[in-house]
């Protein structure tokens, strides 16, 4: 007979947050950038196919870092719980908030009741018709969901790269600018001095998409020539 | 063991967002209503509005299509405002006949659909899927067709490997059948296609193509009393949409003004019946 041997709450919890953060820890980071032309969306991804970063509804973006398998189910349910209400009610209903919301439950039921915990950190973004009425939320592998405001910085190794960002965050940055301060944060635990295009995933939510685009979907995906030709005009 | 569980979640991933309903949340779908078996002798068979006349061609750098703005519940005018002719996604339009109110849910259904499949599989689908995702969609709404609330439309887009606009045409079963130089759907059709025959020709160019597209409109509504022609008073044109390389645009207003100021006047000028 096996004996069950006693382990308090507090020591489970503690080991499982640990297993998830070293999970995290071992991937790349990606950075969120929310400027004056919207919000930048930038990935360290040598995959042009395995998308970090993706479309969830109008205005909403998710960008993840972790495990890949986990976080692409945690994507196609946002898009799934995106479409159902958008169909349902209205496109406008669909809200960063109420998706950030179910996340953060699931992260926190997987996080209690499964095996394992989801070693993965989420970022949702909305754009709004001003800086100020950005939305960036992030959501941690037991649930916790963080309200940020500027920037978010997750996975590697996230306290460096979210110094370098900190240090030229501004809100009136544009695209270029922003990309810019992503990628160059996104170098600073490493020894190169810049990463090329076709290391990188960049995608925008444009705040302009109406009018620039005629488009009500903000989302648009930067092929590498557009990232090279966008960081290459110097202001 | 292991091969059940990777059957179980191939058989759960699905791209199709109508799929998804039909799992999930059925009672949100526009067709499968469980209606009564026919209604009691006697009763006055169901009034909702009908939409009318809808008519597509191609021209030389795409297609085009383009619907009147009238809907029709028996004798009355249901509507002088009805827009039938939408964008589908980013290189596909669809324009509805028959039922109003189940032909705009599943206009909005398979929009999501469209954009459903993108997002989740990050690439577009390809016209043929396309046209036939939309059969799928018809011939499930084949058991409220057969109690007389009939829903078809007609698709158009533009197949960008193939380098040319596609025009599809839909029976109330699903059947999809491909359409070469024109088509027109919806109760006026007949007379549409008459003067889309004597009108239309190879490699119009955009502006004559929609010229072409509101004067075959015109002569719809010249005979058949429930498609509207346009309406100088009101000051309302057909609703047109042109496909092409660079995607799927909406004539502005003015422009349509313009084209059925003209169409009016030479009609005027000429003094004929017909």
């Amino acid at each position: 007979m096996t004996q069950q041997f006693y382990v308090s709450p507090e020591q489970l919890m503690k080991d499982r947050a640990d297993f998830a953060r070293k999970g995290i820890a071992r991937g790349r980071s990606v950075v969120v950038i929310s400027c004056r032309d919207g919000i930048a969306l930038v990935a360290e991804n040598p995959s042009p196919s395995l998308h970090k970063i993706g479309e969830i509804y109008d205005k909403i973006a998710f960008a993840a870092v972790g495990k890949y398998n986990e976080f692409e189910s945690l994507r196609q349910a946002g898009v799934r719980y995106a479409d159902v209400r958008g169909y349902s009610y209205d496109r406008e209903d669909v809200t960063a908030r109420g998706l950030a919301s179910v996340y953060a439950q699931s992260l926190g039921a997987v996080f209690t009741a499964e095996q394992k915990p989801f070693e993965v950190e989420l970022a949702v973004a909305e754009v709004g018709s001003s800086p100020d009425a950005d939305h960036l939320y992030r959501l941690t592998f037991d649930g916790s969901i963080a309200d940020e405001k500027g920037f978010i910085v997750m996975g590697g190794q996230a306290d460096k790269v979210s110094e370098a960002v900190a240090a030229g965050w501004q809100g009136e940055l544009d695209f270029a600018g922003a990309i810019r301060l992503a990628l160059s944060g996104l170098v600073a635990d490493k020894e190169t001095a810049t990463l090329p295009a076709s290391a990188v995933e960049v995608a925008v939510l444009d705040r302009a998409s109406e009018s620039s685009r005629g488009t009500r979907r903000a989302f648009r995906r930067l092929e590498d020539e557009d990232i090279t030709a966008l960081l290459a005009e110097e202001n | 063991m292991q091969e059940t569980t990777a059957n179980q979640v191939a058989a759960t991933a699905t791209s199709s967002f109508t799929e998804h309903l039909q799992r999930q949340r059925p009672d949100l779908l526009p067709f499968g209503q469980h209606l009564p078996a026919g209604s009691p002798a006697g009763a006055a068979p169901l009034q909702a509005p009908h939409g009318t006349t809808i008519v597509g061609l191609s021209y030389a750098g795409g297609v085009l299509m383009a619907g009147d703005r009238r809907a029709t519940m028996g004798n009355i005018i249901a509507s002088r405002h009805i827009e039938k002719v939408f964008p589908a996604d980013q290189y596909s339009v669809l324009g509805i006949a028959g039922t109003a109110g189940i032909a705009l849910d599943i206009t909005r259904l398979f929009q999501v659909e469209l954009e459903h499949y993108e997002k989740i599989e990050g690439t577009l689908l390809s016209l043929d899927g396309k046209a036939n995702r939309l059969g799928a969609m018809i011939r499930s709404n084949l058991p409220m067709a057969m109690q007389g609330l009939a829903v078809v439309p007609l698709f158009a887009g533009f197949d960008r490997p193939a380098g040319v606009g596609r025009l599809f045409s839909y029976d109330v079963t699903g059947g999809r059948y491909e359409e070469q130089e024109h088509h027109s759907v919806g109760s006026g059709s007949v007379f549409a296609r008459g003067a889309l025959k004597k009108l239309w020709r190879p490699n119009l160019s955009e502006q004559d193509a929609v010229a072409v597209a509101v004067e075959a409109l015109y002569d719809a509504a010249d005979d058949d009393s429930a498609t509207g022609g346009p309406d100088p008073v009101r000051q309302l044109w057909p609703v047109v949409y042109i496909v092409n390389r660079s995607g799927a645009v909406r004539v502005p207003e003015r422009e349509l003004a313009a084209m059925a100021g003209t169409i009016i006047e030479s009609r005027a000028a000429a003094r004929r019946e017909a």
